[in-house]
């Protein structure tokens, strides 16, 4: 375990990410993941999200070392898309048992190597780590080294074991093992000065093609996407792309910063959601080829198609503003997507009366802020019951949300959208904001919600779990305004870091009798920010509030 | 809201529409014991027998008077003497049903008048109970001959109660439209029950049609509501007329024996389903049971979950007026649009209708409209197969005949459950159709460009 171990400190190491820049030596030791709680941890595991992150990769035999639980629990889940092989969707495990868990199952991961080589072969497998084998000692890593040597075929242990930590850290991981086995083993039949790797991109419901034609019609060519709908040799070969685009997400920033470590491949962090930021990544794409050497009539062309597909796309979009008039959205969503869809969904005419920003950075903040002015209702941490009022209050018409929230929207017979990755639709570049307007247009004049939203006719009025739940808040709210006292006790309540437990009575206390002035201060005084640091921009807008707070006593 | 439009074109292509003799006839079979006789030549009995065993895939009992050309200019008596008398003999039915055919009508045989006659020349049929229902083939449609049976079994078989006889409270007449299949019947028997209440079932195609095995051989109808019950039908509290179609059976209930009733225009979705589970509640003076209470919260969930995939599409939907209305208006209100509605007769449902004009045609018709308008859904009887495939689109199978699929007898479109079953069939349907045809693909997107833009794009082969 001690090469894992290092691969993890080594991954939470990341100078390109700008929240770990401003960490400590000692913060960022403890990683930039969110300590798990017992009890309250929802999300996934470091196998999930190295599966997640690779299993895109169409030709690859994924191939899952351990309990059944591990691969026959989760098994042809994701909606990524190939454009060829399917074998990426066959489910491959070990399946592992107890003469494997006391005599070591590295045997049968051999053998389970050997067979999907001899039934299927594919150009590389990938074999995955779990807990299971972690623990009683399977040396994965000797296994695929042996399996290779034997078979002449790449065999790629992935090492990311769930108990090591959360999604986020099994993205990272994985990518660690392209870096270390995948990466620069081959090379591409030809290159040209305009080709680019798009990290971080999985071909979810296909919509990498929404923006694929744009690139072929302006001759960029994808060497390789990792991992959607991308292909063994594709990766191995992409270390002679000339730039990297790193979509949405900080997931696989190793692999981006990386490559322009180790291949001088430059990169730049772009989102193909929303009309703006397709526009954008577009350009940066066209602009770091030329500084690459591209002949330079490419921003031109670029600029050519991203004013035809804008023209088209708000085009598109016109017709709906009629319909969308006076229609409110409420978007709860993590980080980078908040903004990117906002001007959207008001140039159809939506009106945002709110967007979460429990993921979203500072930045992503002061953006939301700038495009929605200062009356933005920013969402912290709405409660379901909250969410559900607003919705009710008919402050918004329609909620677009991941598909964590969609049952409070859905059984609050609220029309609901889902925008993130478990959706059916694709979303992506120009064509697929059109798509989600129209989505949005067809989900709130549908008349469903008319007739779900009716009570049963034996209901007595009043007495419905939401009729309840309306007048249980309004009754808090009522029996709040009569009592300041009470009043102050629930604002001080409120929860500010969730992984801590602390809340903003205890900050507030904490800030006034020490006189604390940063975030740090802060923390060592209440713990807070001390897990996922997700809530320091919380307390810097207390520390800035601090003053008249002192004032007011 | 709808209006209604008749194609004026001489030659019908792909039929959607069935002959009102054959509906009359499967009225008939919903009663105990009955033997529905066509008075026509052989061929309108055949189709019509060939039709229903494909669609249930059941024995079909049903005669003909097997109308020869001497016979037919001639006149009928004999043949119809002889048929009765034989089915008499042979089948010894509990009742039997004659409907007219377009030969018979054509000619113009006064039928009321020979079974006056057979009756009196032969004492063995006295008092077999006999009910003729005119159905000429050149009018109306399949609907229609239901409706038309299923009044004049009213009018014939029902007791006028005695002048002050106390109507029974618990017990209800059903009268369901044709729409309506042997698992309809099944479950709204259920949910009647339920509230304490006894149903009769006029016709009742769950008891003869439903596929059960009978405990002995018997050429006419092996189960059904018997005519002792039907006769019985007087006394009940109230009528339960499920479907348009049969208001002027209801009616003439009403006219006869004074029993009051109460028009469900639709019963699939939730909407209606709150309806009748109120209609029940009140005429019971008993609650909503808790298992429904449960079911109702099931076919929210269901909607709720079906909107994804039925919401936004354009359907084609092509069926007799109460099936139309019933399923179009659930689909409907699930966020589909019916972009086509074609139908087979006149009815006072079809301008309720949530669509811009209901087309009374056939199915070239309907497969025309689906292209020209872009239909991604079609909801036909198993006719509609060829136009699905040639359309490209998904097919549900609904209305008779269902002759390609098992389980037609047993599609339930009533009660909470069964338009919550409904609602997923379709999903799933539209998901599949969306695996098997609409995956996306490196082409979905791409748009045919301007050209300049290419230029100096990559070619193979070259180096950097």
């Amino acid at each position: 375990m001690s090469s894992l171990s290092a691969t993890i400190q080594a991954v939470f190491d990341e100078p390109g990410c700008g929240k770990n820049a401003n960490k400590s030596a000692a913060e960022r030791k403890k990683g930039c993941t969110k300590q798990l709680q017992p009890g309250g941890a929802a999300g996934g595991c470091a196998f999930d999200g190295a599966k997640i992150a690779l299993q895109p990769l169409t030709d690859v035999a994924h191939l899952v070392h351990g309990p059944i639980a591990c691969e026959g629990n989760s098994w042809d889940n994701r909606g990524a898309k190939s454009s060829g092989s399917a074998l990426w969707r066959t489910g491959f495990t070990t399946d592992i048992n107890e003469t494997d868990i006391v005599f070591g199952g590295e045997k049968r991961l051999y053998k389970a190597i050997r067979e999907i080589i001899e039934k299927y072969d594919p150009p590389a497998v990938f074999v995955y780590q779990t807990c299971l084998p972690a623990m009683t000692g399977d040396d994965i890593n000797a296994v695929c080294k042996a399996a290779a040597a034997k078979f002449g075929k790449p065999v790629i242990p992935i090492n990311s074991p769930g108990f090591v930590g959360p999604k986020n850290l099994g993205n990272k991981l994985a990518g660690e093992a392209l870096l270390d086995h995948v990466i620069g083993t081959e090379e591409p039949a030809y290159t040209t000065p305009y080709d680019i790797n798009i990290i971080g991109e999985y071909n979810l419901s296909g919509e990498l093609w929404q923006v694929k034609p744009l690139l072929d019609e302006l001759g960029i060519r994808i060497l390789s996407c990792i991992s959607g709908d991308g292909k063994y040799h594709e990766v191995a070969s992409s270390h002679r792309a000339r730039a990297a685009m790193m979509v949405c997400s900080k997931a696989m920033i190793n692999v981006a910063r990386k490559m322009e470590e180790r291949y001088g491949i430059p990169f730049f962090e772009g989102s193909f959601y929303g009309i703006g930021d397709t526009s954008d990544s577009l350009r940066e794409i066209a602009r770091l080829l030329v500084e690459r050497g591209a002949p330079d009539d490419l921003l031109a062309r670029t600029e050519t198609v991203i004013a035809r597909e804008e023209a088209r796309a708000w085009a598109a979009i016109a017709p709906y503003k009629p319909r969308f008039q006076g229609k409110k959205v409420l978007l709860i969503t993590g980080g980078v997507k908040s903004w990117s869809v906002v001007a959207a969904l008001q140039e159809a005419g939506l009106e945002l009366v709110g967007t979460s920003v429990k993921k979203s950075t500072k930045e992503d903040k002061e953006r939301i802020k700038e495009l929605m002015g200062q009356d933005a209702h920013m969402i912290e941490d709405m409660t379901p019951r909250e969410m559900y009022k607003m919705l009710k209050d008919a402050r918004a018409d329609i909620m677009l949300s991941g598909g964590r929230s969609q049952f409070i929207a859905l059984k609050a017979a609220m029309p609901w959208l889902d925008i993130n990755q478990e959706r059916h639709h694709a979303y992506m570049g120009y064509v697929g904001m059109v798509r989600l307007v129209e989505e949005i247009s067809k989900t709130l004049f549908n008349p469903v919600w008319e007739q779900v939203r009716r009570p049963a006719p034996w209901n007595v009025p009043g007495d419905s779990w939401q009729d309840k739940a309306i007048a249980q808040m309004d009754a808090e709210a009522a029996a709040l305004a009569a009592d300041p006292v009470r009043a102050e006790v629930a604002r001080r309540s409120r929860p500010v870091c969730v992984c801590k437990n602390v809340n903003l009575g205890t900050i507030e206390d904490a800030v006034r009798s020490h006189a604390l002035a940063t975030v740090a201060e802060v923390k060592s005084h209440t713990n807070a920010t001390g897990g996922c640091g997700a809530c320091a921009v919380r307390v810097e807008e207390i520390l800035a509030a601090g003053p008249a707070l002192v004032a007011a006593e | 809201m709808a209006t209604i439009t008749h194609l004026k074109k001489a030659c019908t292509v792909n039929p959607l529409k069935m002959s009102q003799p054959i509906g009359g006839a499967l009225a008939f079979m919903g009663l105990r014991g009955s033997m529905p006789l066509l008075h026509g030549s052989q061929g309108c009995t055949s189709f019509g027998l060939v039709l229903f065993v494909r669609h249930f895939k059941e024995a079909i009992p049903l005669q003909t008077t097997a109308m020869s050309e001497v016979a037919t200019v001639l006149g009928g008596y004999d043949n119809v003497e002889q048929a009765i008398l034989n089915i008499h003999k042979r089948t010894k039915p509990e009742i039997i049903g004659i409907c007219s055919t377009g030969v018979t009508e054509t000619k113009g045989d006064d039928v009321e008048g020979y079974i006056r006659m057979v009756r009196e020349r032969n004492p063995e049929v006295a008092d077999l109970p006999i009910v003729y229902v005119s159905t000429p083939d050149f009018k109306d449609a399949f609907q229609d001959g239901w409706a038309k049976a299923v009044t004049r079994m009213v009018e014939a078989l029902v007791h006028r109660p005695p002048p002050g006889a106390v109507r029974d409270r618990a017990r209800v007449n059903v009268l369901p439209g044709c729409h309506l299949t042997p698992g309809d019947l099944d479950e709204l028997r259920t949910i009647i029950e339920d509230f304490g209440l006894r149903p009769s079932f006029l016709p009742d195609l769950a008891g003869s049609l439903d596929g059960h095995i009978p405990d002995e051989f018997t050429p006419t109808t092996i189960g059904g509501i018997g005519v002792d019950e039907v006769a019985a039908m007087g006394t009940a509290a109230w009528t339960l007329a499920l479907g348009e179609q049969m208001r002027p059976a209801a009616q003439a209930l009403h006219d006869k024996a004074g029993v009051p009733f109460h028009l469900f225009q639709r019963l699939c979705g939730l909407g209606p389903t709150d309806d009748l589970m109120m209609f029940l509640a009140e005429i019971s003076g008993r609650p909503v049971p808790t298992k429904y209470r449960r079911q109702r919260g099931q076919l929210v969930d269901a909607m709720l979950d079906g909107h994804f995939h039925i919401g936004g599409r354009t359907l084609a939907i092509g069926a007799e007026p109460d099936l139309l209305a019933d399923v179009g208006g659930m689909l409907h209100g699930m966020g589909a649009r019916i972009a086509v509605a074609v139908t087979t007769t006149h009815s006072p449902v079809l301008a309720d209708v949530d669509t811009g004009e209901v087309l009374i045609g056939d199915l070239e018709d309907l497969e025309r409209l689906a292209a020209e308008r872009g239909c991604d859904l079609l909801i036909t009887h198993s006719h509609g197969r060829q136009a699905a495939a040639r359309l490209g689109i998904p097919f549900f199978r609904m209305g008779i005949p269902m002759f390609d699929r098992l389980g037609a007898g047993h599609l339930t479109m009533v009660g909470y459950r069964g338009a919550r079953d409904l609602i997923f069939a379709i999903s799933n349907l539209v998901m599949a159709d969306h695996e098997a045809n609409h995956e996306p693909t490196p082409d979905t997107w791409r748009t045919p460009h301007e050209p300049g833009a290419v230029a100096g794009a990559w070619t193979e082969g070259e180096i950097a």
